[in-house]
């Protein structure tokens, strides 16, 4: 049955995760001006806080779907902050949804509790992952994956305790060699050898890993299936999965910062005298009002594509559309409404006293990592237009 | 907790609501723009789908289902895929019904409501818009003044469907003893066809939507009855009203924009240019999956409305944010469909020219219909 209410379990936690947020956010303007230090690994005030992703035990059928929740609680970390947000010990980056998505259950227990980035991108290769450079041979006397190759971008790099890699079992097998690989930090001959200085989410490290001959068990291969599907069997798709919580996730980060940038802006607003209310016909408001408005609907529009996708996950149905629905809108959502925030309170919302123009540099990224906005909309058309990769490129 | 799954009995009705719509009204709808009038006997038809009949109590003779905005909101998407104009056509009895049954007294329930649980289709409307390039639902100049134990109604509205042969009209009117103005100083009168005062106009000539008849209403001192102030000393819960009607309003452009979306991307694939379908080109492959993203917009936000409608809870705020999100998409999309289809957009031999004056004109109206 259609249903948008929270259950009172789902409020509990949501108020849980808003509470902290808020003192993460204490921190957000710190780390972002001084991008060289990293967020401390606990603060003290949020102590008395379990975490929300603790709280998940004792869930019932009345309450909304792991995936849906999860993304609600995504949304509220981050209208907190960003990148404050990650800290050691929980399972809150994209390898940590990787890992849901494709792991063994051996591994989602193995690994579920460590902080997991994920490392795709190469020098040579971003949108398209079919030129993946980096291989994985397998060394069958040791019973080792032996990886060599560069990364680039990986989100939350460094303080990750390990990480969700991409290398190739045989290149001339194209996409289909692809596999993900689980990789510990201090894993032999993997290093961290680069860290990135960037427009926004500061806080939040992005590192370059190199590895050299860098071995890791044989058992560290994402899912377990080492066999190469043969061309045009879907096999890469498994690899893909992934981003069918990765991709919402993703939304949800930015869409949980340009809440904060309407709540902010609401409170700037009606604080000077304008009336938000939403009674009147768009002939009856300010032009400030419609505009907020807007930006309000499209808001909640994009959150509304994410749960969907989280809501199909959970029911156990394929998502892959609808991932990269809620991707293509969510991307495209924060960077309107942090720009029209900015706009609508003028040379104020451009001021670093205020977290605003942080959270419009912040949000600039959800469109451009884990599938740009031109790549969700390829996979969206050839979904819709039944087309292949030949058909549609 | 939050659901997108419809229920075994919605998947029903919406299957069943896609064909016909499909095969009942999409069939007809060109000839009847053409000519400006509704196919014969589309109504009747339509009528024994029930869709008036069966939420209202079993008391007056109805089908005793529980009121479900949610399913109302289904059932519009899919018949605004047929054709919006005999959509709302068809469904504006539920506006008038609807209203009485939600907020009329039990008296006006017994009254009037019998009559849309007949064989044949009743005609009955509700009249809200007002011609003024400034027209605000929230701040209407029709007034009601009291005057002895009832009221007197002066105004004028215009777009009120199905008004060339509707037996009732719900007017909406401000009371002069309501402070201010807003949706809550909104207040309904039902007036019959023969009131006194009472000026209907010819059909209205509109841009789109040519097959579904609207008129204009002119209320000059029209002396009603107490009992003809919906609610009674009560009045109605305006906003809620309000809502019903944008949520509805949503829901019909999910459909169209849907509608242009399924005719685009066919017509897409088929026509070739320099070696290859059109729509194995970014520019156009990237204008369709900007449909499907925002009919799925469209649609969750249509349903969100309607859910905090179903569960009595406030929907102004959603039911505005899918009234004003879904307008404005839904003549994007109608746009950017007919330059998919570039000139044959603009041949009437394509249905894509009809969507796209039916968008213009669908995306300004609020009330048309309800949920």
């Amino acid at each position: 049955m259609i249903d948008f209410n929270l259950s009172d379990n789902d409020k509990k936690m949501l108020d849980y995760v808003r509470t902290e947020a808020l003192v993460a956010r204490k921190y957000a303007r710190y780390y972002d001006e001084n991008e060289a230090e990293f967020p401390p690994e606990a603060l003290d005030e949020a102590d008395d806080y379990p975490g929300a992703w603790s709280m998940m035990a004792g869930r019932t059928s009345e309450d909304s779907g792991q995936s849906v929740i999860g993304m609600l609680i995504t949304m509220a970390e981050n209208w907190g902050d960003y990148s404050v947000r990650m800290r050691k010990g929980r399972g809150v980056g994209l390898g940590n949804a990787a890992l849901g998505a494709s792991g063994t259950e051996e591994q989602r227990t193995k690994w579920g509790g460590l902080l997991l980035s994920m490392a795709i991108t190469e020098p040579g290769c971003g949108s398209d992952p079919s030129l993946v450079q980096t291989t994985a041979v397998l060394d069958e006397e040791t019973n080792e994956w032996v990886l060599n190759g560069e990364k680039i971008f990986v989100t939350t790099g460094c303080r990750s305790d390990g990480v969700v890699m991409w290398a190739t079992l045989d290149r001339s097998a194209g996409r289909a060699g692809i596999k993900s690989f689980l990789v510990e930090k201090g894993a032999p001959g993997f290093q961290v050898s680069h860290k990135e200085k960037k427009l926004g989410i500061r806080a939040d490290d992005t590192a370059t890993y190199v590895f050299t001959d860098c071995r890791i068990p044989r058992e560290n291969l994402l899912g377990g299936k080492e066999e190469i599907p043969k061309a045009g069997s879907g096999g890469f798709r498994g690899v893909m999965k992934t981003f069918n919580m990765t991709r919402p996730m993703t939304a949800a980060f930015g869409l949980g910062m340009s809440k904060a940038s309407l709540d902010f802006t609401r409170e700037q607003l009606e604080g000077a005298g304008i009336d938000l209310s939403y009674g009147a016909d768009v002939h009856g408001l300010s032009a400030a009002a419609a505009k907020f408005q807007s930006l309000e609907a499209l808001q909640e529009a994009a959150e509304l594509t994410v749960l969907h996708a989280a809501y199909l996950s959970d029911q156990g149905e394929p998502n892959n559309l609808e991932a990269s629905i809620s991707k293509a809108k969510g991307g495209s959502a924060v960077r309107t409404i942090t720009q029209g925030c900015i706009e609508l309170l003028g040379p104020m919302g451009a001021s670093r006293e205020h977290l605003l123009e942080k959270w419009f540099r912040d949000v600039r990224i959800t469109d451009i990592y884990e599938g740009t906005g031109q790549i969700q909309n390829l996979i969206i058309a050839r979904t819709i237009l039944e087309y292949d990769r030949s058909q549609l490129s | 907790m939050i659901s997108f799954g419809l229920t075994e009995e919605q998947e029903v009705v919406r299957e069943a609501m896609r064909e016909f719509a499909v095969d009942i009204f999409r069939e007809a709808a060109r000839d009847a723009d053409e000519e400006s009038a509704l196919p014969a006997d589309v109504l009747n038809t339509v009528w024994e789908l029930g869709l008036t009949s069966t939420q209202l109590p079993e008391s007056v003779g109805g089908g005793g289902e529980a009121r479900s905005p949610i399913t109302n909101a289904i059932i519009l998407e899919e018949l605004a895929f047929g054709d919006p104009a005999m959509a709302i056509a068809a469904t504006a009895p539920s506006l008038f019904a609807f209203a009485i049954n939600d907020f009329g007294t039990d008296d006006q329930k017994q009254a009037h409501l019998p009559r849309f649980c007949g064989d044949k289709f009743a005609a009955a409307t509700v009249a809200v818009a007002e011609p003024s390039p400034v027209f605000d639902v929230a701040n209407l100049q029709t007034t009601a003044q009291a005057k002895g134990d009832g009221f007197v109604l002066s105004g004028r509205k215009h777009f009120v469907v199905l008004g060339d042969r509707a037996e009732q009209f719900l007017v909406l009117a401000r009371t002069e003893q309501a402070t201010g103005t807003g949706l809550d100083a909104i207040d309904a009168f039902i007036v019959p066809r023969d009131a006194a005062g009472l000026t209907i106009s010819e059909v209205e000539k509109n841009l789109g939507m040519k097959a579904l008849p609207t008129v204009a209403l002119t209320l000059e001192q029209v002396e009603l009855p107490a009992e003809a102030r919906l609610g009674g000393s009560d009045g109605i819960d305006g906003a809620r009203l309000i809502a019903q009607m944008r949520t509805a309003s949503a829901a019909l452009r999910v459909g169209v924009s849907r509608a242009v979306k399924e005719y685009a991307i066919p017509y897409a694939k088929d026509r070739h240019a320099f070696g290859e379908a059109i729509a194995q080109k970014q520019a156009i492959a990237f204008t369709l999956s900007d449909m499907e993203i925002e009919v799925n917009s469209m649609r969750w936000l249509t349903w969100k409305a309607a859910a905090a409608l179903e569960s009595l809870e406030d929907a102004t705020q959603p039911a505005l944010f899918a009234s004003t999100y879904t307008a404005r998409e839904c003549m994007k999309i109608a746009d950017n469909g007919l330059q998919v289809l570039g000139g044959h957009g603009f041949i009437r031999e394509h249905p894509v020219e009809l969507w796209y004056r039916a968008a213009r004109t669908l995306t300004v109206l609020d009330a048309v219909a309800a949920v």
